[in-house]
């Protein structure tokens, strides 16, 4: 080993906790991008191969009633590679052990043949025979949560009788990685269930005899899916369709994705980050190490060293840093990943998993990060490259210090305030990057933490401000209004207010929509209707009011006109104004007087639904009664739905506020211990002189981590604003038809941010501190600097 | 018969440096007077420096005991010799330690600041003759006003003592006699107890008592019948 490679070990070695330090904040780079990568092309790959195994369909549409021929014209249309057509329909169920009723998903088998689309892959026992009216396949998910295996049964209200089902089978389906029942926001598998059953059963119980409700398409490859949807649109427009849509409006599907784009943006987001960061202290750090070893570089030289192999020197230095942050971040990026993809794996029911951990993840990670590293040495490098031996060897010049802070103009400041504002003036570049550091690190903790706020923002509003009914029942066909006596009347029913949900298109000039509108009355107390203000709105007799959502789609604005026409029972367009726009954060919604709708379909008034509020101390006797309701089809309990999704948040909550303040730690403290220890060593002769004139520990600790405490301090504003900004990109980033993220950050997830970020710093500081506490006050009167 | 500010009873200091013991004191007495103008006089390694530490309390001794007028300073906590040096020392090095960040006129501040009873920084330049240069910093200051604002900083809290380890090693003749200069004013005006080391013979003229040292003890302690003013000396 040459002499330059052992210094170099020596020095890695000596500046053991440092280098650690910064390789850490590399790692955590490294981590986040093999992580956000790895998983992200793996979960994209398990899905891909799961939708082309199982075939799942690309368009998707429901109707209330179109006749079985149909198929055969849809399956004419240009660019339509696969038609399957299906019943499918929501019936609650009566599961024994639980009193409250759950809802079901039932979905048909084909009466001859395999399914061609949205294939089941079995986990257990078979599929139902095509005959039997009384079997069921049910997903894993369900049967799991309550224990079931083929051959336990359990009842549904199907068609207004109470039967009893055969679990024939458990599967996993394409179709529903991600299952929600009616008002989760969480998959409830105790409450919720998909049940595959035979075609003839399904259409003798819904009355559906050559008929289906819903149609799946799969496309030949280029098909155009908009010029699809358009064509199937026009097809079902009689029978009640009530729009296609493709996979991106596919719930399950939508799902997933979102959680791709997370990943996305954690690998363009976080990496960056770290490796900035990384560079930054990798700067610093050289920096100091050249100035300190100074004369030994012109030594060197002096001596016949080229000017090329002592730069190489250095850089291998820099170099080994990222060696070591690229293989501990490589590694537990690996492991996390993994790790993160198999909870993805489960959580999304997939039948398997692809991991997509090729090597070019790593090559690339190696390469950014080598880069990285580089970059930050450049400089010094190349200060070491050019400085001329007989320069090198003489002492630098003197640093030179501003007279700011002057006694005049802050008298009150004493001498050891007025050393930390002169030292930070005078390397300005460096606390300005310092501060940097550490506003980062409090960034990550705000983007990523604020996602809690604004969910609990939109549950608080969901639950409490707009949806504050207890329960909702929602019928399989509209019913005659006068079902809501009948409501009223079951037992712990304390109020009910009726609901009549008609599919329509909307349009505005040549935009157009196709969504449901739901009719309330006028003034609901429940089931409320908020507008962007957050203030409750009184359905006005007529008028039309979307949500933001679908009002931004439409380009709409209140006092516009809207053409509504209706897709259910006979057809009518009529012209509506748009007399308020609603405040919503899932889906596209539209609301009316209910009156005005039903004078709208002209018909008798009919209801779709039911919101109650009830009394909790009957809850099981409403259940009771409610299961044997025969137009119900299914049953929302808010309450429920909200303790599951809290309960559900409250766990990933603990993991993600580990990992970001991990990852955050990691910063703060790279940054800041890094920018204590090289501040020592350009000081420390200062710091002991001190000592020798009858300073304490403390006040001359206070000269060194007093700055890194005014730069941290300053940084946290700083780090509030970042994070905000970074928030407000991720939620642009995560509007879709399907949910709209409001950006809320609580001061609580401010303060815990900084909270977190001054306990890396001060855990820092008090190790640099015990260095200070241990500076030899002798030596430094022996030497001159 | 002025009473004696330190007396230093067999002390020794041992240097462990892993096997090897260096010893760098091996029993020395001493008196030092109040108001007295000590010179320590010695070859290179013989033990000056580490006298002056520990009667600084910059250092520990490894036995004997060194009383601070009443006072056990060998039994000094680590605080207390801080405290000790805060409100009664005075150092002076040969590489002055200035703090290049505050200009000439702060240096001083910086100890009247924390000191009881402290001089104005104004007047302790003054003194050393560097009236004009208060707001200069170090590095715009040549090598002898730098060690002259060093004095001034050390005598700015009146000091009890001042301890001067080779204070005009680094500088040439004409400077380091001003430097002298301002050490013996400061000596007479203030009656501060003032120890100076140096490899300069002819700087023993102008103390009181000149103490030889050899090998870790007193050789011997020459007392001057008069004293040489400064400026009258060279080399
Ligand atoms: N920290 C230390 N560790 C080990 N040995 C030391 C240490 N400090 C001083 N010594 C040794 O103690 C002895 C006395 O040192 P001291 O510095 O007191 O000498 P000095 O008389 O001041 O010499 P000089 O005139 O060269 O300054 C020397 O042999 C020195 O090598
Ligand atoms: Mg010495």
């Amino acid at each position: 080993m040459s002499a330059l490679d052992r210094k170099l070990l020596r020095d890695l070695w000596r500046l053991r906790t440092q280098v650690l330090a910064i390789a850490m904040v590399m790692a955590a780079g490294v981590a986040t991008l093999v992580l956000a990568i790895g998983a992200y092309r793996s979960l994209d790959e398990t899905r891909e191969t799961y939708y082309e195994r199982y075939r799942f369909a690309d368009v998707f549409a429901q109707a209330t009633r179109a006749p079985d021929w149909l198929a055969a014209e849809i399956a004419e249309i240009p660019g339509v590679a696969a038609v399957e057509t299906r019943i499918v329909k929501t019936a609650i169920m009566d599961v024994a052990a639980m009193p409250e009723p759950a809802t079901a998903m039932l979905v048909s088998m084909p009466a001859i043949g395999e399914q061609v689309l949205n294939r089941l892959y079995m986990r257990q026992g078979r599929t139902p025979d095509p005959e039997r009216a009384d079997e069921v396949v049910v997903n894993e998910a369900f049967a799991k949560a309550h224990g079931f295996v083929p051959g336990d049964t359990f009842h549904a209200i199907i068609d207004g009788r109470k039967r009893e089902l055969v679990i024939v089978g458990t599967a996993l389906s394409p179709e529903f990685i991600y299952a929600l029942g009616p008002w989760d926001m969480m998959p409830d598998d105790r409450r919720f269930a998909v049940g595959w059953i035979a075609r003839k059963a399904m259409e003798s119980a819904f009355d559906l005899d050559g008929a289906f409700s819903d149609v799946s398409v799969k496309l030949l490859p280029g098909a155009s899916e908009a010029a699809v949807i358009e064509r199937i649109d026009t097809l079902l427009e009689r029978y009640g369709g009530r729009g296609a849509f493709g996979r991106k409006d596919k719930q399950s599907h939508a799902f997933l994705d979102a959680e791709l784009n997370q990943l996305a943006a954690m690998a363009r987001v976080l990496p960056p980050i770290f490796l900035f960061v990384a560079a930054f202290l990798i700067n610093i750090t050289l920096t100091r190490l050249v100035a300190l070893e100074r004369e030994q570089i012109g030594l060197m030289k002096a001596l016949g060293y080229r000017s090329s192999a002592i730069g190489a020197h250095y850089l291998k230095f820099v170099a080994a840093i990222a060696v070591i942050g690229v293989v501990i971040g490589g590694i537990a990026g690996t492991w996390l990943g993994f790790g993160l993809t198999r909870l993805y794996g489960g959580f999304f029911h997939f039948p398997f998993l692809v991991f997509q951990w090729g090597a070019d993840i790593y090559a690339i990670a190696v390469v950014v990060t080598v880069g990285a590293a580089m970059l930050g040495g450049l400089r010094a490098v190349w200060s070491v490259v050019r400085l001329p031996p007989a320069v090198a060897m003489h002492a630098a010049a003197p640093v030179r210090y501003h007279k700011l802070f002057a006694g005049g103009w802050l008298g009150g400041l004493s001498q050891t305030s007025v050393m930390i504002g002169r030292h930070i003036l005078r390397y300005p570049v460096r606390a300005g990057l310092t501060m940097l550091g550490v506003a980062l690190s409090g960034a990550i903790l705000v983007a990523s933490l604020f996602a809690f706020d604004s969910i609990e923002f939109v549950t608080d509003f969901t639950y409490y401000r707009a949806d504050r009914q207890d329960a909702t029942l929602e019928f399989t066909d509209a019913q005659p209004a006068r079902i809501l006596n009948e409501v009223r009347r079951l037992p712990g029913v304390l109020s009910a207010e009726p609901m009549r949900a008609v599919a329509i298109k909307v349009r505005h000039g040549h935009l157009e929509r196709r969504v449901a509108v739901v009719g309330k009355p006028r003034g609901p107390d429940l089931s409320r209707v908020l507008d962007t203000q957050f203030v409750p709105v009184a359905m006005p007799e007529t008028g039309f009011a979307p949500s933001e959502a679908l009002a931004d789609i439409l380009g709409v604005r209140v006092g516009d006109i809207v053409q509504v026409e209706t897709l259910e029972g006979r057809k009518r367009i009529v012209d509506m104004p748009v007399t308020a726009i609603i405040q919503s954060y899932l889906g596209l919604l539209a609301f009316m007087d209910i009156d005005a709708l039903n004078r709208l379909m002209r018909d008798a008034p009919m209801v779709t639904g039911v919101n109650l509020a009830m009394d909790a101390g009957r809850a099981n006797d409403l259940f009771a009664a409610v299961k044997d309701m025969p137009a119900v089809g299914s049953v929302a309990l808010q309450k429920k739905s909200l303790e599951k999704f809290k309960e559900t948040l409250a766990e990933n909550l603990a993991i993600m506020v580990s990992v970001y303040t991990g990852l955050a730690v990691v910063i703060a403290f790279g940054v800041v211990y890094n920018a204590a220890r090289i501040q020592l060593s350009e000081r420390g002769r200062e710091l002991a002189s001190l000592r020798v004139l009858g300073f304490t520990r403390a006040e001359v600790s206070w000269i060194l981590l007093g700055e890194l405490a005014l730069l941290t301090i300053l940084a946290l504003p700083l780090g509030w604003f970042l994070g905000y900004w970074v928030a407000w990109i991720a939620a642009q980033g995560l509007q879709s038809e399907l949910y709209r993220v409001p950006l809320i950050v609580s001061r609580q997830t401010y303060a815990t941010s900084s909270l977190i970020v001054l306990g890396a710093a001060i855990v820092s500081a008090l190790l640099v501190k015990r260095r200070i506490d241990r500076l030899d006050l002798i030596d430094v009167l022996k030497t001159r600097e | 018969m002025p009473q004696p500010v330190f007396i230093v009873e067999a002390l020794t200091k041992v240097y462990r440096t892993g096997d090897v013991e260096v010893h760098a004191l091996r029993g020395v007495d001493l008196e030092i007077d109040a108001g007295e103008f000590l010179v320590l006089l010695g070859p290179s390694g013989s033990g000056k420096s580490t006298l002056l530490n520990i009667l600084g309390g910059l250092d520990h001794a490894t036995a004997g005991r060194v009383l601070f007028r009443d006072a056990e300073l060998t039994a000094f906590s680590e605080r207390q010799l801080t405290l000790y040096r805060r409100e009664h020392v005075g150092f002076v090095f040969q590489f002055y330690n200035l703090v290049p960040s505050l200009t000439a006129r702060e240096n001083v501040s910086l100890v009247t600041e924390i000191a009881t009873d402290p001089m104005r920084p104004e007047e302790a330049l003054e003194r050393v003759g560097l009236g004009a240069r208060l707001d200069h910093f170090p590095a715009q200051l040549s090598g002898g006003e730098q060690q002259r604002v060093a004095i001034a900083r050390a005598i700015a809290k009146r000091p009890k003592v001042l301890f001067c380890d080779e204070p005009t090693g680094a500088l040439d003749s004409k400077t380091g006699v001003r430097v002298l200069e301002a050490l013996v004013k400061v000596n007479q005006d203030l009656g501060t107890t003032t120890a100076v080391i140096t490899h300069n013979v002819a700087i023993g003229q102008i103390a009181d008592r000149v103490v030889y040292f050899a090998d870790g003890q007193v050789a011997r302690v020459e007392e001057n019948a008069t004293r040489q003013v400064a400026a009258a000396i060279s080399w």
